[in-house]
């Protein structure tokens, strides 16, 4: 896993609610059996039409807005498990994503990607959400360490929680099964004793 | 200390704790499916990471499926390719696999509670969000991305942090045409999509307790629709006789000393829950959805909210529909009944009662897609087939199918769905497809009618 701790970055804002993975991946691009290319369709039926004529309209397809970090509405990553949304978003290249809200299985599914999920109150998301409409070349820094995230150059920031085990991993860019095998002795020795 | 169903069996499963950290959870039951497999068995390949207990995972096929002539080669390249990964990685790890055409075959989460394999006290998970439908068990179920697949292959274990509790409440009786999927909806229209997020919930009252173990499962199911990670049903009587005597079910002095084990697990009486909901059942009629989230549902006699807000507008503006609209008579040309929330045998029963003696209206085309091989037996045994035929329906064979689409069974651009199924999401069901999330008896009546009706005044 890549190793994250801190990043300055302009933002693409995406100022919709309740976005959920089949729209940052449909399942007619789920038939592939490696964690490539995902990043090429993400978004896919927002950013093209039935065609497959860019939608101009759309967000990302709008060149005035770039960067790694995404803020994004609301209720971020609800429905199917897939971890292909966490694939298909840094396959695009997106680092962070902003949100007031995710939903679990996503959140989890980001880290365990080095795709950080930044949980903001709805209020520094307005104001955050606003600053980068405005003025798309707006600096965003998040930083891991500190658990700050920060529009730079102005007096808005904010403090974000994060797991501290996780916040070991993506730091170091260490994943749950090295600990997990760690812990193999333990495993077994549940094994053995389980009471149920 | 007063302990939930959901603590009892959470705590049994603790094989260690990381300070200030999560929780090794061990995991009994593994299943795993064709979609989000492949790249967890890559990386244990990489990394040269054997499969630690394959006799505890069971795979079978059934996102990717074609639901008519299975007997044929697969004509997509990209399916096919899939499913001989999956034979493969299963074949190389000596996992039970249950793939096409199998008589097991079937929805992972429509097998594994026939076979027996799924009871109650377990920890059971799958890279599957619907994984919660076997907390109908009072069993601890819950969907995983695909590198935590990789860490249970490794470890049969995963770190997690242990959920707040919530409890949702329905007492009463319930309203003629009202059924499980119906209080799920209706459940979710009133707490909206993410009133479980970081929650683990559990169905309580008498309208659960009176439930078939099948309604619980449509119930259970729908649980990640409103954001929580799964919900759970206390097992009693109607639980233990499903289980008993299903093939891979604990067999006589097994199974009762199993028994007196599992009538420990319901909630403590003085348990305290995070939050609590509480529902009248008599509240309750049959339920469709107008909008792209499984929240966004009404009772069939009632018209859209008039909502002010962008997210909402945009979501009626997709699917065709104004504020304020009723959606009775509204023409349906697409019906699809299946997905593992609504593919069991009840809910062929609940169709074919209504379909019996009756024609399918002419400009409907209508999927019945059992959710697996036993199901689809039954349903010949007990000749709702010839009922469903009669009235000129086409039975298809087993599997996910229009639920998610990854097949060939797709809505096409713009057109309505009355549709069983669990989601609602812009295209869903096919890039431009229009889905209204309904009941099994609600389908069967969109089918033959045409339209949409209002059940509850025509049973009435
Ligand atoms: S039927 Fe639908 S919801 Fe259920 S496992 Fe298949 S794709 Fe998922």
């Amino acid at each position: 896993m890549q190793k994250f701790t801190k990043l300055v970055s302009t933002a693409i804002p995406f100022d919709i609610e309740n976005v959920d993975t089949d729209q940052i991946i449909p399942a007619r691009f789920l038939k592939a059996t490696d964690r490539e290319g995902f990043g090429d369709n993400v978004f896919r039926d927002w950013r093209f039409d039935k065609n497959g004529n860019i939608n101009p309209d759309f967000i990302l397809n709008n060149s005035t807005y770039s960067g790694s970090i995404l803020v994004a509405g609301n209720n971020f990553g609800c429905g199917s498990s897939r971890e292909h949304a966490a694939w298909a978003l840094s396959g695009f290249g997106f680092q962070v994503i902003v949100s007031s809200f995710f939903a679990d299985i996503f959140k989890g599914n980001a880290l365990n990607n080095g795709l950080l999920p930044v949980q903001v109150s709805p209020e520094f998301l307005k104001i955050l959400l606003a600053k980068i409409t405005e003025k798309p070349d707006t600096k965003v820094i998040v930083n891991l360490e500190q658990q700050m995230i920060s529009i730079y150059e102005t007096d808005f920031k904010e403090s974000f929680e994060i797991d501290a085990y996780k916040k070991t991993c993506m730091i170091n860019g260490y994943d749950d099964i090295d600990y997990l095998l760690s812990k193999k002795e333990s495993i077994e020795a549940f094994e053995k004793q389980k009471t149920y | 200390m007063a302990k939930t169903l959901f603590d009892k069996v959470w705590d049994a499963h603790v094989v260690d704790a990381i300070e200030n950290g999560p929780q090794i959870l061990y995991i009994d039951k593994h299943l795993i499916h064709e979609v989000t497999s492949p790249q967890a068995f890559n990386e244990l390949k990489q990394r040269n990471i054997p499969v630690f207990r394959p006799d505890q995972i069971v795979a079978t096929a059934d996102h990717n499926t074609p639901t008519l002539n299975q007997h044929l080669p697969i004509k997509d390249e990209l399916s096919r390719n899939q499913l001989e990964q999956l034979s493969k990685n299963c074949a190389e790890n000596n996992i039970t696999l249950y793939e096409l055409g199998h008589k097991y075959n079937g929805i992972v989460h429509v097998i594994a509670p026939e076979l027996g394999i799924t009871q109650p006290g377990m920890t059971i998970v799958c890279g599957d969000s619907h994984t919660s439908t076997h907390g109908a068990f009072g069993t601890i179920a819950f969907g995983i991305g695909t590198s935590q697949v990789a860490q249970v292959f490794a470890s049969q274990s995963l770190l997690l942090t242990k959920p707040k509790s919530l409890r949702v409440n329905v007492n009463g009786k319930l309203n003629k045409g009202v059924l499980p999927k119906d209080v799920i909806l209706y459940i979710i229209s009133q707490v909206g999509t993410n009133a479980g997020t970081g929650y683990f919930c559990e169905y309580a009252g008498d309208v659960f307790e009176n439930m078939s173990m099948e309604g619980r499962m449509t119930v259970c199911n729908m649980s990640i629709e409103m954001g929580a990670r799964g919900g759970m049903i206390a097992p009693d009587e109607t639980t233990f006789n499903y289980i008993k005597g299903r093939e891979f079910a604990p067999k006589g002095e097994e199974f009762d000393k199993k028994v007196a084990y599992w009538k420990t697990l319901p909630s403590d009486k003085e348990a305290k829950f995070d939050k609590e909901y509480t529902f009248k059942a008599e509240d309750i009629e049959p339920m469709i959805t107008f909008g792209t989230n499984p929240g966004m549902g009404m009772s069939v006699s009632e018209t859209i909210p008039k909502t002010n807000d962008t997210s909402f507008e945009k979501s009626l503006d997709y699917m065709g529909f104004k504020k304020g609209e009723s959606l009775i008579n509204k023409p349906i040309n697409y019906v699809f009944l299946g997905s593992c929330t609504n593919s069991r045998i009840e809910d062929f029963r609940e169709a074919a009662k209504y379909i019996k003696g009756k024609k399918k209206a002419e400009n409907v085309t209508a999927w019945l897609v059992p959710g697996s091989k036993q199901v689809e037996a039954q349903i010949i045994d007990e000749g709702l087939k010839s009922i469903f035929e009669d009235a000129g329906f086409e039975l298809r064979q087993p599997g996910c199918s229009a639920c998610l689409a990854m097949n060939e069974d797709k809505i096409p651009q713009g057109e309505y769905c009355v549709s069983t199924s669990n989601r609602n999401f812009e295209g869903r069901q096919g890039q431009g497809a229009k889905t209204i999330l309904a009941s099994p008896l609600m389908a069967a009546a969109t089918a033959i009618e045409g339209k949409i009706i209002n059940i509850s005044q025509q049973l009435n």
